[in-house]
């Protein structure tokens, strides 16, 4: 088995490992540091930033809200989490200089072609869909996928399942045609 | 910026750096594996809940955490696992990683951050609807399978074990 990949990446099942210890230390310091366990987790963060972008034009709608009274909006430990997410991805691109400037992926270039608004209505109306999904389910491929297996919720199997099984479905549909 | 933030911050650098290096936050790798064409990101995330799953039991065993479940609620998990999905397909891209991939430059992630945040405000809007239809229909609560089906996690531990390291034998035989 090899370290490094094709592609000047790590192994995923190495890096992936390295990600269970970053969880299981994470849970562990959350616990004994903030005195409750937190686990990764993403999708919870955009309700708590759409309520900020709100309270820009409508503060007292925002607070009528009874989702985002419930939510509590603030920046929390996952806030921070998401904005390393970012930090991290940065700082490993571009030290191993995989750093690219993508428009649109080759992928979808070869199925929808070069235009950067198909791309941008696709990716936007992906956006709304699968955060709404990820509210309801109250849970997405970081906080069901990664934290709710760990842990052998119920809940997050059948989540996990169904979020592949349409995935699965959806992408065969919009990206398997054959191109003439 | 207090403890709970700074240690948020340090936890997402390391954990924004692996998911980069593992290179699971790329359209195409998510794709991929939605096509079955490529499981780097599966082989990523069973790797992470293998381990990260062993560290949690004995953590939780020795009563040093406490675990956090997800109701059971099974018109919210099917719907918003089905709508999940979907979205997922057209957007290429999950909440976590949409963040990732805009930090090594995929700019294209933008729009996607942007239908999440205007998702997560129709969602808000929705709450209600919802809350008194799919999320009343049927909650079995916040269960793991231990519970569900009566036996020691100490036994399920293995058979997950024995099942991912089958699906990995297989991702590695058909060279996916």
């Amino acid at each position: 088995m090899k370290f490094k990949t094709e592609d000047g990446g790590w192994n995923p099942y190495i890096a992936g490992a390295l990600t269970g210890v970053l969880a299981i230390v994470s849970v562990y310091l959350t616990t004994v540091i903030l005195g409750k366990t937190n686990y990764l987790g993403a999708s919870t963060t955009f309700v708590r930033a759409a309520a900020y972008i709100e309270q820009i034009f409508a503060s007292e709608y925002v607070a009528q809200n009874i989702y985002f009274s419930a939510t509590k909006i603030r920046v929390d430990w996952q806030f921070m989490v998401i904005a390393g997410i970012f930090i991290g991805s940065l700082l490993s691109s571009l030290t191993d200089k995989s750093f690219n400037i993508e428009k649109i992926p080759p992928i979808w270039r070869e199925r929808f072609g070069s235009s950067l608004k198909i791309r941008a209505a696709g990716a936007f109306f992906g956006g709304i869909i699968a955060m709404i999904g990820a509210r309801l389910a109250d849970g997405c491929p970081s906080g069901h996928g990664l934290s709710g297996m760990m842990q052998l919720s119920v809940s997050s199997f059948v989540a996990l399942g169904l979020f592949f099984a349409a995935g699965a479905i959806v992408a065969g549909i919009v990206f398997k045609r054959r191109s003439l | 910026m207090t403890a709970e933030q700074l240690l948020g911050l340090f936890t997402g650098i390391i954990f924004g750096f692996l998911l980069q290096k593992g290179r699971v936050i790329r359209f195409e790798k998510q794709i991929g594996a939605l096509l079955l064409k490529d499981m780097t990101i599966f082989k990523f995330m069973l790797s992470a809940i293998l381990v990260g799953m062993i560290g949690i039991f004995v953590l939780s065993d020795a009563g040093l955490i406490k675990f956090s479940h997800k109701p059971m609620n099974v018109g919210a998990i099917v719907i918003g696992g089905v709508l999940f999905g979907s979205g997922w397909a057209i957007m290429g891209f999950c909440p976590g990683t949409s963040v990732a991939a805009l930090g090594e430059g995929r700019i294209h992630a933008v729009f996607a951050i942007i239908g999440m945040l205007t998702g997560a405000a129709v969602f808000a809007e929705l709450y209600p609807f919802f809350k008194s239809t799919v999320m009343s229909w049927k909650d079995y609560g916040k269960i793991g399978l231990p519970e569900a089906f009566g036996i020691s996690h100490w036994f399920i531990i293995p058979i997950v074990f024995c099942a991912v390291l089958a699906l990995f034998y297989l991702f590695e035989k058909k060279k996916i």
